[in-house]
């Protein structure tokens, strides 16, 4: 076998194999059409995307379900420049990503050949890491590395990029060596003098907060967090990456703090005396101007990325580490101890009953997206996954979901990219052809990517798709009414909007409508049985509904406008 | 306000310093020298980044998120020998030929090529003794400047 030779190509799509990957997402092109030969005979699925940006959602989507890496592949040129967003999106959200793409060959390389682009440089910003291979005998190697790199520390995407005659060349298949990287080594480990620090805190401390987020589920540590927050009696919030990591409905869950994060998870935060952030980034939707953040509060932060620490705010007990490991260090540290925390959790309670998420669904008045959203929970699955896009209706969503389970909430947190949704639902439910994958779209949104409805038809991937239609991009008008004077430029959608129960059928799936309240829960039932292909749903909402709570950018999380009328505060 | 010196050792792979550059200019830190060179190990390169920042702390977290970066250290002003060399062009004539010269070997220059109408320097030393040359050497009419970069290495083990 050593003897054998093997092109590039068949190296690449070996090392897939010998790395257990089981399914990828890609549309091919010239440059990378050597490594497509191989892949038609490979047990690897191969999901074909109508356009690359969904392909590379659609792995993010994969790996954000699954915890594990998502791989998508591409040509040169426009291909590799269609994936920069979702390789930003996964940067932004810590999703590991490989990300492999054909490169003209490489006597061509600098030449403005035809369909090149400088890939490597360009995605230089949008990944954790990139290579352009000049070898065929280091693919395995640097494959592997690139997983490795994906895969460990703060999660993150990576870009090999591979000429074409790179992929043509013959070579022998070399074993990876043990991977060692000299700039990268992780620490998993935190320092126990910190978390003896921590603990010291934390045992003085009066007014807790577990503020947690996205590092928890890529940590895999919710179980941890559990014990750490109802042993020792101290209330979570969980930040829109963090949603599913403590579950809603636990007593101690205050859920989503921020600009549309509910009242008491906003407020608490600013009353605490002690803030234990994890896995968490201080990002500007929760702290809005972060001089008014938190003032009262010391702060623990741990992360395992360094650089997260200190950006924004200094803390008193810096950790670096895995969340798991951090989490468990303090459970060991405080065994014994008793926090008297009883008041402080009656007040939240209290909090809560006093500023309740709030709508008003009429009986015969337009449909409200929170009350649809929880019809819509009642029916399915307790490990159904949500998939978002956003706007106004991933507010929402985050606010009035229970979420009790990690991995469960996908969305574009950080680059807040619209588009994400239906692509990244095909990925979930490619990796879970058994559970319920629940795309819940804005009409904007599904309109950037809702070409990829004909990969879910071809490829037998049911998602179920809810298009929240309220004729407009609902957030830009609702910004437009509260900063710009009810001038609504360029936000409307109305002038031609397709027929969305037309176009689902005409891509291969079911389309369905409701308008009413009392359609609520029959075309649900209906979405909920189609098992054996796409559904979609329109669901025509309220365009004049707005979302709250609501602190407006850069402003103080002790000003929380509670409704419309709320807004002359500003 | 102060300098500080950042001597980063760097695996000798392509677009090393592109990645490093990136970093710097992506984050908005302002720095005002950046020196890089192959170091006594195969395979390593070492860069030396002056800046003011009066925190290096981002600068130093960022730049070793690269995976290519293999460490950072700031280097304390007190134990620091630094360098730079320098090249200079004057124009000279008749009547200022000698005294150009004489104030440029005074201060440490070296003169590599002298012409009828013009005169190269080379002088390597710390930044501000280049300052000083630059200085005396302006009002005859520098035709063309460059310096390399500062580099900077710690005198003690
Ligand atoms: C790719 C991209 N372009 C523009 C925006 C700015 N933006 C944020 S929300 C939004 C409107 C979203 O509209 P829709 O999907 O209908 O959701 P709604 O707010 O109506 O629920 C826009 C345009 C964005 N987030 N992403
Ligand atoms: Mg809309």
């Amino acid at each position: 076998m050593s003897e054998e030779k093997l092109s590039g190509a068949e190296l690449v799509v070996r090392s897939l194999e010998y790395m257990n990957i089981s399914t990828i997402f890609g549309l091919p092109g010239g440059a990378i059409l050597p490594a497509y030969d191989p892949l038609y005979d490979s047990p690897i699925r191969h999901i074909l995307a109508r356009h690359e940006q969904g392909s590379g959602h659609m792995a993010e989507g994969y790996a954000q379900a699954t915890g594990e890496l998502g791989v998508v592949i591409a040509t040169s040129g426009p291909g590799a420049t269609n994936l920069i967003t979702p390789l930003t999106n996964a940067l932004m959200d810590s999703t590991p990503l490989l990300a492999i793409t054909g490169q003209v060959a490489s006597e061509a390389i600098g030449n403005d050949a035809f369909q090149e682009a400088y890939t490597v440089g360009l995605t230089m910003a949008a990944t954790k890491h990139n290579y352009l291979i000049t070898n065929a005998e280091e693919i395995p190697q640097i494959l592997l590395e690139a997983r490795h790199i994906a895969t460990t520390g703060r999660p993150g995407p990576v870009l090999v990029d591979i000429p074409k005659d790179i992929l043509n060349q013959k070579v022998e298949w070399i074993e990876p060596k043990l991977i060692d990287l000299p700039g990268y080594k992780p620490t998993l480990e935190p320092n126990p003098k910190m978390i003896n620090q921590a603990a010291d805190l934390i045992k003085k401390a009066e007014k807790p907060i577990l503020y947690v987020g996205g590092g928890i589920i890529h940590s895999k540590a919710n179980e941890e967090l559990f014990e750490l927050a109802t042993k020792f009696q101290i209330p979570v919030v969980t930040t829109l990456m963090g949603r599913g990591a403590f579950p809603d409905g636990n007593e101690l869950c205050f859920e989503m703090p921020g600009m549309h994060g509910n009242y008491t998870a906003t407020t608490s935060i600013q009353k605490s005396d002690l803030l234990i952030a994890i896995g968490v980034r201080f990002d500007d939707r929760v702290t809005a101007n972060p001089k008014f953040f938190a003032q009262n509060a010391k702060v623990i932060h741990a992360d395992i990325d360094p650089a997260e620490i200190g950006k924004i705010r200094e803390p008193e007990v810096p950790i670096v580490g895995d969340a798991k490991s951090v989490i468990t260090g303090l459970i060991e540290r405080l065994e014994g101890s008793d926090l008297k925390t009883t008041d402080w959790i009656n007040e939240l309670n209290q909090m809560k009953k006093d500023y309740p998420l709030s709508y008003i669904q009429e009986e015969k008045g337009p449909l409200k997206v929170p009350f649809v959203l929880e019809e819509l929970q009642k029916l399915s699955d307790e490990d159904a996954i949500v998939v978002s896009g956003v706007g106004q209706h991933q507010m929402w969503i985050s606010q009035h979901w229970n979420f009790t389970q990690p991995n469960t909430w996908l969305n574009s947190g950080g680059l807040g990219t619209m588009g994400y949704s239906l692509p990244a639902a095909i990925g979930a439910q490619a990796a879970y052809p058994d559970r319920q994958i629940l795309a819940l779209d804005g009409d904007g949104c599904f309109q950037m990517t809702c070409q990829e409805l004909i990969t879910a038809s071809t490829e037998n991937i049911p998602i179920k798709i809810v298009v929240f239609n309220n004729g407009n991009h609902g957030m830009v008008r609702q910004w437009q009414k509260i900063f710009y004077k009810n001038r609504f430029s360029a936000s409307e959608l109305t002038h031609h909007t397709p027929d969305y129960v037309a176009l689902a059928e005409s891509m291969g799936a079911t389309g369905l409508r409701m308008i009413e309240k009392s359609d609520v829960k029959k075309v649900f039932e209906k979405m909920l049985e189609i098992n054996d292909k796409p559904v979609l749903v329109e669901c025509i909402v309220d365009p004049e509904d707005m979302v709250f709570p609501m602190v407006p950018a850069g402003g103080s999380n002790d000003v929380v406008i509670l409704n419309e009328d709320d807004l002359k505060k500003l | 306000m102060s300098e500080r010196i950042l001597s980063v050792l760097v695996e000798d792979k392509p677009g090393v310093l592109a990645r490093v550059a990136s970093t710097i200019s992506r984050r908005g830190f302002n720095i005002n020298s950046l020196a890089v060179g192959p170091t006594n190990i195969q395979g390593r390169s070492k860069m030396t980044i002056v800046t003011e920042l009066e925190s290096v702390e981002q600068v130093k977290k960022q730049l070793n998120k690269l995976i290519n970066v293999i460490k950072i250290v700031e280097l304390d002003p007190e134990n620091t020998i630094e360098s730079e060399v320098l090249l200079l062009k004057v124009s000279i004539n008749k009547d200022t030929q000698t005294s150009v010269i004489e104030k440029a070997s005074l201060s440490g220059a070296k003169s590599v090529d002298v012409g009828s109408d013009y005169a190269v320097f080379e002088m390597t030393g710390a930044s501000k003794d280049l300052d000083k040359l630059e200085n005396l050497l302006k009002p005859f009419g520098i035709i063309e400047m460059i310096r390399g970069g500062r580099i900077a290495i710690q005198t003690k083990l």
